[in-house]
Order: structure tokens, then C-alpha cells, then sequence
């Protein structure tokens, strides 16, 4: 548990340390690899949520970064067209405005992925892989065929979008806003885990039966938790396409799904910390490996063997010990 | 025993293709006693428990809890009306701590579940709960302990802490002796005759020791069918129960 905490003191510290030494320095590419991982962290936290927490495996959460994304490129797009989203049945204009944006992204998830949780969730195992992998997919091919919003091109965003009081295309500005972020939601989510949903979730995962016999019935308590886990992953998605000033239908590809699901490997399954851990690792690798090789895919599959096959539980399993249960 | 049974199962029937399961099943469980049913393996125990808390649909037949119709909720529904129990097979949140377990069952009771916020851990009123159900099993020294390394026995008691902070209006209890020891039996045996004075219990069980000392009624199910319904002396000398399931040779 102490140890836990420790490694959690210190990814935090290593995530802030690093670009701000780079700020100092002058080499804006490392704050935007720091930016990329506290990003695809908070993504991983999302599906940490549904996957580690409640043991559901989506491989589909591509769906939810995706949304995340196109909430953030199809607002933006009209405001800076000056035309309207949509006339009917209310008149709805583009914005500009990240704060409005992140909760337009936060709300469509949500409702997607209760809509795709409410289906998916009657099915079980390998059943449920296939069919939020399918529902990704459909999202995928759904965004190709959009050519309003670029089709397969994807969508160019001139300038980032505006957070109060902040000139967000500073890098180490719009790094500050995505960290601040990311610490809300490792606090959300770590209370979360701790209040009595969290503890009658996690029992869900490790037995249907004991839940049912306390009165509780797993399907609710998972659809909200897939709810839940689908937001913060849309979240992720906007603050992503923001990076970047870009989104395209890549962002809903299955390679999104299976990254997002490295992060939580790769950090620990189920550790509120892990996702960021996995991400930041990641994005080393990427960095380090990919200069290397264009093929630098081989030796993270050779880590994720290593870390699956050997470690009990990623980064946090290695380090910080088998999960001791909180109380 | 002139007022309405906690529990009525009527003309419960259930059959898997050409086998049938149960068939015509009856029982009643009044408050304050224990009312056991016992049979050979393969009797068709497991299907009717089954039937009763929800796990199963039955064919024809009803079950009536508190005077409530009940056959068409499902197993959550019937344990928040009051039916606590316990699995023939230890049924726990493994990785957690035995605290942890009981503190479910304090949630499940109090039904807030969908608080996001509150550390259930921390929460006094939850604890309080689960405490007590833990001292009145005799596991209050183990509550920092991870489920997975609680013995069988200890599990099994913990399985009942667990039903106790749902305070249930009755028990339904699978083998609850089972694989427990001599020691383990006898000590949950004066539990139990304990616990019918706070609801009735239902009880499964192989232990014949424990079933004629404890049970006020004992119903004996043979094939799917309750051959006899009645007190320990009336099943002892009922001969075809003797013949069906005892054995003649047995002396009771």
C-alpha cells in the first residue's frame, strides 16, 4: 500500500518534472510526448474503470476517444466556418470554447456508451470483445463515409481551441490544463473505487453470485460503470484531437481500442495509477523504440509478453506488490 | 405455528427435458423454526434451492415470500425482500478482505449502492454492521484477512456474517456444515439453534447429526418428489423413508 503510494507520488512528479525541464530547456517536443501520455493516461483510466474495476474487456473503447474527438472537431469546425452544427430542433453553434467542448464530448460518450453498454453488456467473455470491437468498428466506417467532416481525410482545426485566461497554443500551457485534468480524474476515479459502487463493482467482478445475494444486480451496476469508463475515455478524445489540432477516423480504428488496452496492461490492471504508468511507458517506447525501427511494434509485443507471462499486474504488479484490498 | 409461513413454495415443478427435477414440491417455513430437508444426491435439493431464490424459473408452481407472490423477481429481488443465504459452494469476493465482504452485505442491506463518493470503508455505519455480524459468527479477529486464505470452515461462517447484516426475514442455508469438521459442525450448530429465534431457516443439509438435533421439521425430497413432510420421530420411523433414503440397516 505504501509502496503504491510512493510510485503514484512519483509518476506524478516524473510527469511534471519532464516537460518542465524541457519548457526550461527549449525542446517543446517532450512536453507534447508528455502532453501525448497524460492524454492517452487519462484514456486508459477510462477503460481502466470498466476493464480493471468491473472485468469488462471492451475492446471498443476506440468508440469513445473517437466521439470525444468529433465533438471537439465538428464544434470547432462550424465556429470557425461561423455556420451552425445543426438548426433543428434547437439552433446549436460551433464553439470555440474548450470548457463547452469537453462537456459536449463528456455527454455524447456517455450516452453512447450507454447505449452500447446497454447491448453488449446481456453478453459475456469473448461474446462481449467481439461486440464492442464490432460497435468501434461501425463508428470507424460511419466517420469514412462522413464526408461533411472530411471523410477519410479527417477534419484540420486551424488554432486550439480557447480555455479562459490561457493562451492554449503554448504547449506547456495546454500541458498544465491536460494535467490538471488528468489529477481530477485519478482523484474522481480513486474515490470512486473506494465508495460503496466501486467495492459492490469490483465484488461483481470477482463474483456475480456473492453480488446477487447482497441484492444487487451486476448488469446495473456494470452499465454504469461502462457509462462512466466511456466518458472519461471521450474526454480523453477531445483533449486528443486538441493536441493536434486534427481529428480523422483513425481515432475510432481498433489499434486505438488495443493501445488504450496496452496502457491498462502495461500499468496494471485494476491500479487507479496504472493507466498512466502503461501510457507514460508507452510513449517512451514509442519515442525510444520507434527511431530504431519502423517495426518497433515487435519489441512491445515482446515487452507485453514479458509483462503479461511475468509480472502479476503490469508496472504496478512489478513494483508495488499484489493488490493489498483497502480498508 | 397458527400464522402465515415466511416462506410458501406451492406446487413448485420444474423438469429438464424428459427428467423431471422437481415435481409438485410443497413447503412452508414458519417463523422460528428450522425446517430441513434433506435427500440422497441427485434428489433434485440443488434445483429446488434454485427455484426458490431465483436462479431458476420454474415450469409451474409458485413461491410466496411474506405473503408475496415472488416466482417472477429475480435472485436480487428476492434477497432485498429478505431472503438471505448461504452457497453450497463458498460464494465470496475472493480478493477481498473478510471485512470487505461483510461491509457488501451492510450495503446491499442499507441499498445506497449508487454512491460514488463515500469511502464504504470509512463509513461507521456500515462498519458498525458489519462488525457486529462478524463477532456473532466468531470471525472478528480474522477481518483483516484476505477471503482467499480464510480455511474452508472460516469461509463458511463468513458466508453467514455476510447473510446476517442483510437481516433477513428468513434463511436459506445450502450444506452450511459442510466439509466444516466435528468441531466446526457442532460450534455452528449452537449458532444456528440460536439464530431461528431472529428468523426461520430453511436447511440443507448432509449432516444427519446436526439436521435431527437442530430441526423442527424435517421435509425428505427423493427424486424430485417430497415423499414425507414431519417432525425428527415421525421421519425417523417413517419406513419409506427409511427404505428410500436411509437404508433399511441404518438405525437412527
Amino acid at each position: 500500500m505504501k509502496k503504491e503510494m510512493y510510485l503514484n507520488i512519483g509518476l506524478m512528479a516524473l510527469m511534471l518534472v519532464v516537460p518542465l525541464v524541457a519548457w526550461v530547456s527549449d525542446e517543446p517536443f517532450w512536453i507534447t510526448l508528455a502532453t501525448r501520455a497524460v492524454i492517452f493516461a487519462i484514456a486508459g483510466i477510462g477503460l481502466n474503470f470498466a476493464l480493471g474495476f468491473g472485468g469488462l474487456v471492451s475492446f471498443g473503447h476506440a468508440a469513445f476517444f473517437g466521439l470525444g474527438g468529433y465533438a471537439m472537431g465538428i464544434l470547432a469546425y462550424h465556429a470557425q466556418t461561423y455556420t451552425p452544427v445543426f438548426e433543428w430542433p434547437f439552433l446549436l453553434e460551433g464553439s470555440k470554447s474548450m470548457l463547452l467542448i469537453w462537456l459536449v464530448a463528456i455527454v455524447v460518450s456517455a450516452l453512447a456508451a450507454l447505449a452500447i453498454g446497454a447491448l453488449s453488456l446481456r453478453t459475456t467473455g469473448v461474446y462481449f470483445i467481439m461486440i464492442t470491437l464490432a460497435f468501434g468498428q461501425m463508428f470507424y466506417y460511419f466517420s469514412i463515409s462522413w464526408s461533411t467532416y472530411g471523410g477519410e481525410d479527417g477534419l484540420p482545426i486551424y488554432v486550439r481551441n480557447e480555455f479562459p485566461g490561457l493562451n492554449t497554443m503554448d504547449p506547456i500551457q495546454y500541458f498544465a490544463i491536460c494535467y490538471v485534468v488528468l489529477t481530477l480524474i485519478l482523484i474522481l476515479v480513486h474515490r470512486m473505487s473506494q465508495s460503496s459502487f466501486g467495492m459492490m463493482l469490483q465484488a461483481a467482478r470477482q463474483n456475480e453470485k456473492r453480488v446477487q445475494a447482497v441484492g444487487q444486480t451486476p448488469y446495473s451496476l456494470y452499465l454504469v460503470a461502462f457509462t462512466i469508463s466511456g466518458a472519461i475515455t471521450g474526454l480523453a478524445g477531445a483533449l486528443f484531437a486538441d493536441l493536434n489540432r486534427f481529428v480523422s477516423p483513425t481515432m475510432f480504428s481498433w489499434h486505438v481500442s488495443g493501445e488504450i488496452m496496452i496502457f491498462v496492461i502495461l500499468g496494471g490492471v485494476g491500479r487507479v495509477f496504472g493507466p498512466l504508468a502503461g501510457a507514460a511507458l508507452y510513449i517512451l517506447l514509442e519515442h525510444t523504440l520507434g527511431g530504431l525501427s519502423e517495426y518497433w511494434h515487435i519489441y512491445l509485443g515482446a515487452l507485453l509478453l514479458g509483462v503479461v507471462l511475468f509480472t502479476r499486474g503490469g508496472i504496478y504488479g512489478l513494483f508495488a506488490g499484489r493488490e493489498v484490498a483497502h480498508d | 405455528m397458527t400464522n402465515n409461513p415466511i416462506l410458501a413454495v406451492r406446487s413448485l415443478t420444474k423438469s429438464f427435458g424428459g427428467l423431471v427435477a422437481s415435481k409438485n414440491i410443497n413447503i412452508d417455513l414458519y417463523a422460528g423454526e428450522i425446517h430441513a430437508l434433506i435427500g440422497p444426491n441427485g434428489a433434485g435439493k440443488s434445483t429446488l434451492i434454485q427455484q426458490i431464490t431465483g436462479g431458476l424459473t420454474s415450469d409451474e408452481g409458485e413461491v410466496y415470500f411474506d405473503g408475496q407472490e415472488i416466482s417472477s423477481l429475480n435472485t436480487a429481488a428476492r434477497t432485498r425482500l429478505g431472503m438471505g443465504r448461504t452457497f453450497q459452494i463458498s460464494s465470496l469476493a475472493m480478493e477481498y478482505t473478510v471485512l470487505q465482504n461483510v461491509v457488501l452485505g451492510a450495503i446491499g442491506f442499507r441499498g445506497k449502492v449508487f454512491d460514488f463518493f463515500n469511502n464504504a470503508m470509512k463509513d461507521r455505519e456500515l462498519i458498525n454492521r458489519a462488525e457486529t455480524a462478524l463477532v456473532q459468527v466468531g470471525l472478528e479477529d480474522f477481518r483483516t484477512y484476505r477471503t482467499s486464505d480464510l480455511s474452508h470452515g472460516q469461509r463458511r461462517q463468513l458466508e453467514v456474517a455476510v447473510a446476517l447484516t442483510l437481516s433477513p426475514k428468513a434463511f436459506l442455508m445450502d450444506e452450511p456444515m459442510a466439509g466444516l469438521g466435528a468441531e466446526g459442525s457442532k460450534r455452528l450448530t449452537g449458532f444456528l439453534d440460536e439464530l431461528r429465534k431472529q428468523a426461520p431457516i430453511l436447511l440443507i443439509e448432509h449432516d444427519m447429526d446436526a439436521v435431527f438435533s437442530l430441526a423442527d421439521r424435517i421435509s425428505v425430497l427423493v427424486y424430485g418428489e417430497i415423499i414425507a413432510t414431519g417432525s425428527v420421530d415421525e421421519i425417523r420411523q417413517n419406513p419409506q423413508v427409511r427404505s428410500a433414503y436411509l437404508g433399511e440397516e441404518d438405525t437412527l
